[in-house]
């Protein structure tokens, strides 16, 4: 891969299906690639130290906390952030479930949430109580946690 | 007046009408209006007045003036006005105008500021006459068309119908002339008991955008030519900037300048933020602490202790003669007890975006108090009001921080050193940690007498510790004293004190540490609702009474207090045993206008791992406008408030505060979530609030039923620093 080009750090990332390239320095964080470099700001920063979950996204599947992940670490990968989660106009499932049962309150964690549920439900496709306790770990100032749990119920129910 | 108002919803906005009409006596305003000019939004739909925009395709813009911060208010205001307005809601969408339109059209949309719990409950009675105005213009305009009495036609779903002509027509078809019509002088509101779309858990209408990542909060706002600031503050709150070394960062990539911020702080403006931060991060500063530094959380508890001891002190409450009923008490009882610093810690940390010229300044930033912040942009810019606006978007998360405008202020000073380019300013989560408006540190001693037969005869609570409103808003004192102080403990009003006790004095012994206080959700009744509610359980214990019939026997004149605590205890199963290993705990308290109580079902592992397997949680608001959200309201409450009883705590080492993050300062996740079981409980007659309320029974009703398990008592927060945790 082409790291620099006559001082302009290049990086190529697969983000949503599309490859980008981006002049950026590959020990950046994958959050703000993605935020600042590629301009999709639905992926938040809420503590860039990997405890909150805001800005989580899919590698290969796997939800990851991207503020926690170099550039250099994600190349070659498929990235999917909230923006590339619904098929097209289709909304994932997890989306139609969160508007079904009115989860968000602010929001602002909202699309980490999302993520690292749409990740859950792929691995266990009906998760037990314990397996979301395990699972889900993102933090929610406005308390949203009730809500998250009655709509993943409600996802593998329907 | 007839003055030129540009009714400008964004920098797209263009204007059609001339002689514009402030429409404000929707608002019962005395505001000048005339006219045939029509006042058009920003697509050039026209204003039927200031809160109702109608499109032609019949889409309805309901104007929200106050913010939207996850509590709903957006919604709910949209239902009131909705109701009125007898509009199709499935066409219903909103938009916030500006602090500097509201200041343009002689606060045509009152109020801005978003806390208290006052969103809806201040202004419930203007936006629904905005919207029954509106519908009466509407049907008007219809009217004057056909050529029949107004009194003839019907309205439902945005459609007009004259039954005897058969003739029907939309809002969207007569709202060009509806706008030019001269307001009705007065108009009859519904009786809430008619209702069709408020008191109905209406769907959230800002969903759709929060679950595919497009909503814009003020830290997603992007600009031309936008640069980028991070920011470092003194750590000690009265330092100051005393030197930084720009030669080390100067050639760092994407730098573009370094910038002294007032005399306490520095900024590095960089294409990115990263760029900016990392630079930042790399930035040699030195700082005068100056004398705080040498302030501890032990040298501030010491300062509080000694207000416990007599003293002078601010009086909120007190009847009869305390010291000589206690000195004549059969029985007495004393504890004290302790709350510490807490930071709001919004998921979004602070940030604005500014854009200055020396002829325009904007902002564009979450705030709940747009007025305050635009207030900010004058001082900050220098310019007056018709060369300034703030752009509201949405907040992720606000809790009392956002209604302060330290971070706007910062904003625009950075940008002035960089006029025609827009600085976006973000706070690091490490300074939003550092930087808080802290919920205020408190001690309290309460002692409680009783006579020869077990009955509490005197009550004294002694509060030392600080006052917000001393820091924050001076203007709120009343000779000296902070009455917020006494939220939940006052004799009258919304927030008064939910017991009648023959001899009663509850008073503030003020110390103000250096640290910078702030309304933190709930405010001051988090602490005072642990103050009373686990001495109530205290004293029952000490005259061996259940602590729900201890409490119905001073409750005889607080009907509606006595109300939500029996339906909670209804509901828990008071009067049975609960499961075997499982005990239980109640709290009430009156806050922001409303009734709430708790009971909590837990069960503790070794003394020191708690379960909480129950919540139930009363509230009576008075009105519901929408009790899905208010729901959404008391569930999230426990998450915040048992957060702050459980991991919260801010101390404080040399003079700065020492959590940084979240990793110590930690906030409860979905598996030590209780099921919180909610009861709305409106009677009607008054209008409380809903966000913070229940916030304050959280943390008595889990320690009482921590004290049912363990006999322990526990009398200071956070439980982290007793080696007690979630199981």
């Amino acid at each position: 891969m082409d790291r620099t080009n006559q001082g302009i750090a290049m990086a190529n990332l697969n983000i949503n299906g599309k490859t980008i390239n981006i002049d950026v320095e590959p020990d950046t964080p994958l959050l703000w690639a993605i935020r600042e470099n590629v301009g999709l700001t639905g992926t938040k920063y809420g503590c860039g130290i990997a405890q909150c979950g805001a800005c989580t996204v899919h590698i290969d599947g796997v939800a990851t906390r991207s503020c926690g992940v170099a550039v250099s670490e994600a190349e070659g990968k498929q990235i999917t952030t909230i923006e590339g989660l619904a098929n097209g106009s289709a909304l994932h499932k997890v989306q139609q479930a969160w508007i079904a049962n009115d989860v968000p309150q602010c929001g602002y964690c909202q699309s980490g949430m999302i993520m690292a549920v749409a990740a859950l439900l792929k691995e266990k496709p009906k998760p037990t109580d314990a397996d979301i306790d395990e699972a889900i770990t993102n933090i929610c100032r406005c308390g949203t946690f009730q809500q998250v749990r009655e709509a993943i119920h409600a996802v593998t129910n329907a | 007046m007839n003055k030129h108002v540009s009714p400008r919803m964004n920098r797209r906005a263009f204007v059609i009408g001339t002689a514009a009409i402030g429409t404000g006596l929707a608002l019962g305003l005395d505001l000048p209006f005339g006219g045939p000019a029509i006042v058009r939004a920003a697509d050039g739909s026209p204003e039927v007045n200031a809160w109702v925009v109608i499109r032609p395709d019949d889409t309805v813009v309901i104007r929200i003036a106050r913010s939207e911060m996850g509590q709903g208010t957006l919604t709910g205001l949209a239902q009131l006005v909705a109701e009125e307005l007898e509009c199709d809601w499935s066409k219903v969408t909103t938009e916030f105008p500006s602090p500097g339109q509201n200041v343009a059209r002689k606060r045509a949309w009152g109020d801005f500021s978003t806390g208290g719990s006052r969103g809806i409950r201040t202004s419930q009675d203007y936006v629904r006459k905005g919207g029954a105005t509106a519908r009466e213009m509407l049907i008007q305009a219809a009217a004057n068309e056909w050529k029949v009495p107004a009194s003839e036609c019907t309205v439902a779903d945005s459609v007009i119908t004259h039954k005897a002509s058969g003739k029907t027509t939309t809002y969207g078809k007569v709202a060009e002339a509806a706008a030019k019509l001269t307001p009705p002088a007065d108009v009859k509101l519904k009786d809430p008991k008619d209702w069709k779309l408020a008191g109905k858990g209406l769907k959230r209408l800002d969903t759709p955008d929060k679950v595919t990542g497009t909503t814009v909060y003020g830290i997603d706002v992007k600009l031309p030519g936008m640069l980028n600031a991070a920011i470092k503050d003194c750590p000690v709150t009265g330092g100051k900037l005393k030197s930084y070394d720009e030669a080390r960062i100067a050639g760092m990539k994407g730098v573009k300048k370094v910038v002294k911020v007032e005399d306490t702080a520095v900024a590095v403006v960089a294409d990115t933020w990263w760029h900016a931060k990392s630079a930042l991060d790399k930035l040699p500063i030195v700082w005068d602490e100056g004398e705080n530094a040498k302030v501890s959380s032990a040298s501030i508890a010491k300062w509080l202790s000694e207000g416990l001891e007599g003293g002078p002190a601010y009086v909120g409450n007190s009847n009869g003669d305390v010291n000589a009923a206690l000195a004549g008490a059969a029985k007495k009882v004393e504890a004290v007890y302790s709350y510490p610093y807490q930071n709001h810690a919004t998921m979004e940390p602070l940030n604005a975006t500014a854009l200055y010229t020396p002829d325009k300044c904007e902002v564009w930033c979450g705030t709940q108090n747009g007025e305050a912040a635009f207030a900010a942009v004058l001082e900050a810019s220098g310019l007056p009001a018709d060369k300034c606006d703030v752009h509201k978007l949405m907040l992720g998360g606000g809790f009392g921080r956002r209604g302060q405008t330290d971070y706007v202020r910062q904003a625009v000073l950075i940008a002035k050193e960089m006029p025609g380019t827009p600085i976006k300013l973000l706070w690091s989560r490490e300074e939003d940690m550092t930087h808080g408006r802290y919920h205020p540190v408190t001690q309290c001693k309460m002692t409680g007498g009783f006579d020869a037969d077990n009955n509490l005869i005197a009550l004294h609570m002694r509060i030392s510790g600080q006052s917000i409103q001393f820091t924050l808003r001076p203007a709120g004192l009343v000779n000296g004293m902070d009455p917020s102080t006494f939220q939940g403990l006052a004799p009258k009003g919304d927030a008064a004190f939910g017991y009648s006790i023959p001899n009663l004095l509850i008073d503030h012994s003020m110390r103000n540490p250096h640290i910078i206080p702030g309304f933190w959700r709930g405010v001051n009744v988090n602490h005072n609702a642990i103050y009373v509610e686990c001495f109530m359980d205290e004293l029952a214990l000490a005259v061996n009474q259940d602590p729900l019939e201890f409490r119905r026997k001073l409750m005889k004149n607080h009907p509606k207090n006595l109300a939500v605590l029996e339906a909670v205890a209804d509901k828990i199963g008071w009067s049975k045993p609960p499961p075997q290993g499982v005990h239980r705990g109640l709290a009430h308290y009156m806050g922001f206008g409303s009734y709430v109580a708790a009971a909590a079902e837990i069960s503790v592992t070794d003394g020191s791992k708690i379960k909480v397997h129950r919540i139930v949680a009363a509230t009576d608001p008075g009105y519901a406008v929408n009790p899905a959200q208010i729901e959404r309201q008391v569930a999230g409450s426990f998450v915040y408030g048992l957060s702050g009883l459980f991991y919260g705590g801010c101390t404080v080492k040399d003079g700065a505060i020492e959590q940084t993050n979240f990793d110590t300062y930690n906030s409860m996740r979905i598996n030590e979530m209780p099921k919180v079981e909610s009861i709305v409980m409106p009677s009607g007659g008054f209008w409380g609030g809903v966000g913070e309320p229940t916030i304050c029974v959280a943390g008595p009703a889990v320690l009482n039923a921590y004290f049912a398990a363990t006999g322990k008592r526990i009398r200071s927060v956070p439980l982290r620093d007793q080696n007690i945790t979630f199981a």
